[in-house]
């Protein structure tokens, strides 16, 4: 609020823990949704609205993300392994909490386990998806 | 006032009245979203070409419209949740209302114009 006092002690925050994977997966569970919230929201409304308007609309979309023979360019893979791998992170460590929900897996090793293995799925998932593309 | 303890009438309300329904809605979402995605990510992969008519005609089946549509209005619904409580977390002053406000038009002018145009490609409209 406008009026707090700035004196106050603040409670120990990230530069006093120190860094586990809980941590990690904490953190990239939100920046991961923040991401596709915005850059993913924004990018299937255009490839939507693009498609509906027509084939020069979606020529437009297309050739931002790929070069003349149709393969990716640059922005096409940053954009395309930046979203599947946050689409997959963000699953699996919603799944995580979904399991954390009921009241499961807070043993300290067991916990550990599991952001680890978010990070391993996630990983895993997405070249999985791109390797399955590119054999095509 | 209906009887009962003064505990067993509050429990589970919150002072908004509404107690665990933002919490509870975004699991909810959570799941539709799980399902929803996984259909759009290996409906993805199983494309056989991303060109002008392919695209159009994949999206104007009613199996991939409808599930599209689905997927808008949850995962719409499931990240105006989420980024609701990140603005909470760090914009402290006005700035946070008017941020709130802000959300709210960009999570409803982007979900109706995506379903405006997969409702346009279903119904066959002309390009």
């Amino acid at each position: 609020m406008a009026s707090r006092n700035p004196a106050r002690p603040l409670s120990p925050h990230l530069t006093i823990w120190r860094w586990g994977p809980h941590m990690l997966v904490s953190i990239l569970h939100r920046v991961t949704g923040s991401g596709m919230a915005t850059v993913g929201a924004g990018l299937l409304v255009w490839f939507l609205a693009a498609l509906a308007g027509g084939e020069e609309s979606y020529a437009t979309f297309v050739d931002t993300f790929t070069v003349e023979s149709g393969k990716l360019n640059v922005l096409g893979y940053i954009v395309g392994i930046g979203l599947t791998l946050s689409l997959f992170q963000h699953m699996m460590t919603g799944i995580r909490h979904l399991v954390l929900d009921t009241g499961a897996g807070y043993e300290l090793r067991r916990n550990k386990l599991g952001a680890l293995a978010t990070m391993l799925a996630s990983v895993t998932l997405t070249a999985a998806f791109w390797l399955y593309l590119g054999m095509k | 006032m209906r009887s009962g303890t003064s505990l067993g009438r509050v429990r589970g309300l919150g002072s908004a009245k509404e107690g665990a329904h933002h919490w509870w809605q975004q699991r909810l979402t959570a799941g539709s979203n799980l399902f929803l995605m996984l259909w759009l990510i290996v409906s993805i992969a199983r494309q056989p070409s991303f060109d002008y008519a392919s695209m159009r005609m994949w999206l104007s089946n009613g199996w991939v419209a409808l599930p599209m549509a689905l997927l808008i209005l949850s995962v719409f619904s499931h990240f105006r949740l989420g980024l609701q409580v990140v603005i909470e977390d760090y914009q402290h002053d006005e700035s946070r209302i008017v941020m709130l406000v802000l959300l709210n038009f960009f999570v409803v002018a982007l979900g109706a114009a995506a379903l405006f145009s997969i409702v346009k490609i279903a119904l066959g409209a002309a390009a």
